[in-house]
């Protein structure tokens, strides 16, 4: 840098990273999650699921506390806390013995379930977590409708006619591809073995031909006219067409 | 001959836009200031200008009726693919089975009478009162080019299936 040059290119610099760690950073707040909406059939038993994310680790005094708002209702009551360790169940309320915890503060998980449904089981849920230091943050709520029989969702029927479909037919393709194969393979061997037999068969008389013409000469004699000599020749005939004698008459 | 081949994948590609406006476009049922299709039920208010557009019931029937548009549209595209495929790698003097095959999957389905695409459109026709309420109604032009779509799918597959490559 040049001497005499000002000095304030380092604090916009230092403005970015500071504005970057307050924005990009997490902020100090609890999150919460947990389902939007949650079926339910009477009589049967449901799972409430509430999970967090903290900037803080796991405290041993974290707390999770759920609240219940009637359907129409405009009061939230109180059905559950843990706190230090041990969860407190509502033992008075409408949830009288009907709650369950099954969460796990390791594993960020506030769960609870509730057993034998009913009709006025419905309206909404809310899960509050508190992570001392941390301890600000939104809450998060889920509805619970309760249902003579749970409806399918939405998709089941739609993924399983075209999964079962699709399955299906790739299923045969393969079948038939897989087959094909075999029958290919074994009609290229059957082919193999029969042109090996003819290669065979063509051989044998082949060599018996050779044979039988080395050890029977064929003998031809040609009587010619008188101006010309008879002759005689021995001939050998590799084909082997039997013994045959020619005889030319000729005059 | 050129002529054969581009008029056959003319054939298949109107096919295949016909199955993609049908299942996509909001008119399978239209009455007064109401459309509705495979996914969502659209009413405008009397003055026309504002929309509201609900998704439709989950009713499984409906579910069937989209699972098999959505698998003919999906077998009409695979017997595309496999066309061009063939075109290249069969023998001469082969057939294009697989994409015939293909094709005429895209018309129906499954080999069992539940799942064609004439049956998701004979489905719908029955069985549309459970999740339309409205008794004031007349049928859109997608659920008529499903309709046409079913014949004109059919007779593609079997042209692919008669066909013979030729040198």
């Amino acid at each position: 840098m040049a001497p005499g040059a000002p000095s304030s290119s380092p604090s916009p610099i230092l403005a970015v990273l500071l504005f970057s760690s307050l924005v990009l950073s997490p902020a100090q707040a609890i999150v919460v999650y947990t389902d939007r909406e949650v079926h339910g059939a009477v009589g049967s038993r449901v799972t409430l699921h509430c999970s967090f994310w903290s900037s803080e680790w796991v405290s041993d005094d974290i707390s999770f506390t759920w609240r219940y708002q009637p359907e129409g209702g405009r009061d939230a009551i109180s059905i559950f806390h843990y706190a230090k360790g041990q969860p407190y169940i509502d033992e008075v309320g409408t949830f009288k013995e009907r709650i369950q915890w099954v969460g796990d503060p390791r594993w960020k998980d506030g769960s609870i379930v509730i057993h034998n449904l009913d009709y006025s089981d419905n309206g909404t849920f809310t899960c509050d977590v508190k992570n001392p230091p941390d301890i600000v943050g939104k809450t998060s709520q889920v509805t619970l409708y309760v249902f003579e029989k749970v409806p399918t969702r939405y998709g089941v029927v739609l993924g399983a006619v075209i999964g079962g479909v699709l399955g299906v037919v790739l299923l045969l393709l393969l079948l038939f591809y897989v087959v094909r194969y075999c029958w290919l393979r074994r009609q290229a061997a059957l082919q193999r073995r029969l042109s090996a037999m003819e290669k065979g068969k063509l051989h044998k008389p082949g060599k018996d031909a050779s044979k039988r013409g080395r050890q029977t000469p064929v003998l031809y004699a040609q009587c010619w006219t008188t101006a010309e000599a008879p002759k005689l020749s021995v001939r050998r005939r590799p084909r082997g067409w039997g013994s045959l004698a020619r005889i030319r008459n000729s005059g | 001959m050129l002529l054969l081949l581009l008029s056959i994948i003319v054939l298949h590609v109107a096919v295949l836009v016909l199955l993609f406006v049908s299942t996509i476009v909001s008119q399978w049922i239209v009455g007064n200031g109401h459309a509705t299709d495979l996914w969502q039920n659209c009413s405008t208010s009397s003055s026309g200008n504002v929309h509201h557009c609900f998704s439709s019931s989950p009713n499984e029937w409906l579910q069937s009726v989209q699972a098999t548009m959505i698998l003919s549209i999906i077998f009409s595209i695979l017997s595309l693919f496999l066309f061009f495929c063939q075109l290249f790698t069969l023998t001469k003097g082969g057939r294009f089975y697989i994409t015939g095959i293909f094709q005429i999957l895209a018309a129906c389905p499954s080999p069992s009478p539940g799942l064609c695409v004439m049956s998701a459109a004979a489905i719908y026709t029955v069985r549309h009162p459970e999740w339309h309420l409205n008794s004031d109604y007349s049928y859109g032009f997608a659920y008529i080019l499903a309709w046409v779509a079913f014949p004109l799918a059919l007779l593609s597959g079997v042209i692919y299936v008669i066909l013979r490559k030729r040198e």
